[in-house]
């Protein structure tokens, strides 16, 4: 393989890692969008998702073969529909309460809410590594002298999916006009009849969902899960969120995509004890000069 | 010192006449610990307001400041001190520089990465650190060339030192809290803007009390690494950080006795419950919601303190925010 063809495999493996970061930053942005949060439990909604696709494929598995459609269908329902409901009721129980308070109030809660839910796992699946089924065996479609596997492929083609629907509901339906406008100005959303709580609550809804369905591909892309993965891979979810700009929906796409690329290349060239500060590094440097990320006009921060 | 504070110091001071058990006094040394660094970050989030995730980085830094020297030049304990406070807040002078022009999440969100480079440089910079394995160093004397008091693993020496330094830095920062200073930082806390158009150099003053809760921080450092005389990157992560911010929520976010009780409180409770060991974090997070949801000025929180987390107190200052920034957009 020459120098080119090792860069280009690179940004393919950075591209399938980005749209996972992608669908977990979603969540970050549409929270941190509309009621200026930063939903610190997220990324531990993410890691359940992937425990419960696990769970799942374990109570069906006698039934179904491993590569079925049905399989994979009831694993990212299933997934999605729990998470979607986990980040409602913690919205409702931990966060409406706070919607008044100093936003230190409300990120001191965050913190204490994803610590919670950090032990529910440990205690639930345990605190070693659980070993995910490998899907797709290791099928590979052949461009050429680069390689990208069946699972890349699932992976980059439902991601794509899923974020088009929600660019569809987010701009083209009733509900989403009624998101876009909660997050501009509460207040006046209100006095225009909007249900302001209810429009929250949604906004958790789907951001949760797909950072279970993220959670799930995650498992089945690297093949191994621990209860503390959800931190890391949460806080450079986020970053890919404030690199696309924070609150900005299509931003997060775009970031996700971007921060797994810069990361798959740095990853190529850089040794792997300093991969994760090469990540927090970028979240710094990130959040010092650029806070305002790619899509994003600034505001007062 | 008012009389309920004198009365408890002096419980303290008498408590190893009655109980003598080495692990007792052990627990209530970390509880020690905590409490000098709970008493920091309460200069830092309580008295400015500016929430610091990334806190276990200047607990390291005096811990390793101590190890270090004491290894590669062979600095006794007692000198090592001022080096540790020192090194603590020349790092918050750094990470502060950068990172106080954020406010609010952003800043937390950034102190917590620098906490993790910290961390993460500690495990791989192993000529200097020895990586994971950490480093041993000599509990600290007192006396001349051998002869003398070594403190060795004996609990009590270091239940006094510790009891010691608690009294000095919760003097100081009750101290700095009257003072000009503090008045300053508070007025820093509840409302920026009005701060500065009263003239105060709020850029200068936040970073000043960074500092200062960093610089204790590194006495927490160092003494924590002549107590267990080895120190490595584990000690301070992510979770400890969050630990010490659960503890100062739970006993009063800018309130001194509270910082103290929420660190006791906080140690002692997962020690007695030693079968429940698994839940520890379930406890501190659990702490977190509940004192935010129901007593957000914590268990010993003055008035002043609640109403300051008032809704309608934020509501004024999120309006003023918006006026600012439509300024800063024209």
């Amino acid at each position: 393989m020459s120098h080119s063809e090792i860069f280009v495999q690179q940004l393919i493996n950075g591209l399938t890692i980005g749209m996972i970061y992608a669908l977990i930053a979603l969540g970050y942005t549409m929270v941190y969008g509309i009621i200026q949060l930063i939903n610190f439990a997220h990324g531990e909604i993410f890691m359940a998702g992937a425990f419960l696709g696990l769970t799942v494929f374990g109570l069906f598995s006698p039934a179904l073969k491993l590569n079925s459609a049905l399989m994979l269908i009831l694993m990212f329902v299933s997934a999605m529909f729990v998470c979607g409901l986990l980040g409602g009721l913690i919205e409702r129980a931990a966060y409406r309460p706070l919607r008044k308070s100093p936003r230190l109030s409300c990120l001191i809660t965050a913190i204490g809410v994803s610590f919670i839910l950090q032990n529910l796992m440990m205690l639930i699946w345990g605190p070693v590594n659980k070993s995910f089924p490998a899907f797709f065996k290791h099928s590979a479609l052949s461009l050429g002298p680069l390689r990208i596997t069946f699972m890349q492929g699932f992976i980059i083609i439902t991601s794509l999916v899923m974020m088009s629907a929600l660019h569809f509901f987010v701009t083209r339906t009733m509900l989403g006009k009624a998101l876009r406008a909660t997050s501009e100005d509460m207040t006046a959303s209100r006095l225009m009849g909007i249900k302001v709580n209810r429009v929250i609550s949604l906004c958790f809804l789907i951001g949760s969902g797909l950072g279970g369905a993220g959670g799930v591909m995650y498992g089945m892309y690297y093949n191994s899960i621990s209860f503390h993965d959800g931190y890391l891979v949460g806080i450079k979810a986020f970053t890919a969120a404030v690199l696309g700009g924070i609150g900005n929906v299509p931003g997060a796409m775009l970031g996700g995509v971007a921060l797994g690329m810069l990361e798959g290349l740095g990853a190529g060239y850089l040794s792997s004890e300093w991969k994760n500060v090469f990540a927090f590094l970028i979240l710094v440097g990130l959040l010092l000069c650029w806070p305002s990320g790619i899509l994003r006009k600034l505001r007062n921060e | 010192m008012n009389k309920k504070a004198l009365f408890v110091f002096l419980i303290f001071l008498a408590f190893p006449l009655f109980d003598r058990n080495q692990y007792h006094l052990d627990v209530l040394v970390n509880a020690g610990i905590y409490a000098i660094l709970v008493l920091g970050l309460n200069v830092i989030t309580g008295y400015c307001g500016l929430l610091n995730l990334g806190y276990a980085a200047f607990f390291a830094a005096g811990a390793y400041t101590y190890a270090l020297l004491n290894l590669n030049w062979g600095w006794s304990f007692w000198v090592s001190l001022p080096a540790c406070a020192a090194c603590a807040g020349a790092l918050g002078l750094l990470f502060g520089s950068c990172a106080l022009r954020l406010r609010g999440d952003y800043l937390a969100v950034v102190t917590l990465g620098f906490g993790e480079i910290t961390r993460i440089a500690l495990n791989n910079l192993d000529s200097l650190t020895g990586g994971p394995n950490g480093l041993s160093v000599k509990h600290p004397v007192i006396g001349f060339a051998g002869k003398g008091l070594d403190f060795g693993i004996n609990s009590l020496p270091y239940y006094y030192l510790t009891l010691s330094v608690i009294m000095v830095v919760a003097m100081i920062t009750s101290r700095l809290s009257l003072s000009r200073l503090g008045r300053a930082w508070i007025a820093i806390k509840e409302d920026e803007v009005a701060a500065a158009c009263m003239g105060i150099n709020t850029g200068k003053l936040k970073l000043f009390a960074f500092c200062i809760g960093c610089a204790i921080a590194g006495v927490a450092g160092w003494l924590f690494a002549g107590k267990q005389g080895f120190v490595s990157p584990e000690s301070f992560d992510f979770v400890t950080s969050v630990m010490i911010a659960a503890m100062l929520v739970l006993g009063g976010i800018g309130s001194i006795s509270g910082s103290i009780a929420g660190a006791v409180a906080l140690t002692v409770i997962p020690e007695v419950l030693q079968p429940l060991q698994q839940y520890r974090m379930f406890l501190f997070g659990a702490v977190m919601i509940v004192m935010m949801l129901f007593r957000p000025q914590g268990l010993l929180g003055g008035k002043r303190i609640l109403e300051e987390l008032k809704p309608e107190t934020e509501r004024i200052r999120q309006e003023e925010d918006e006026v600012l920034s439509e300024d800063l957009r024209q």
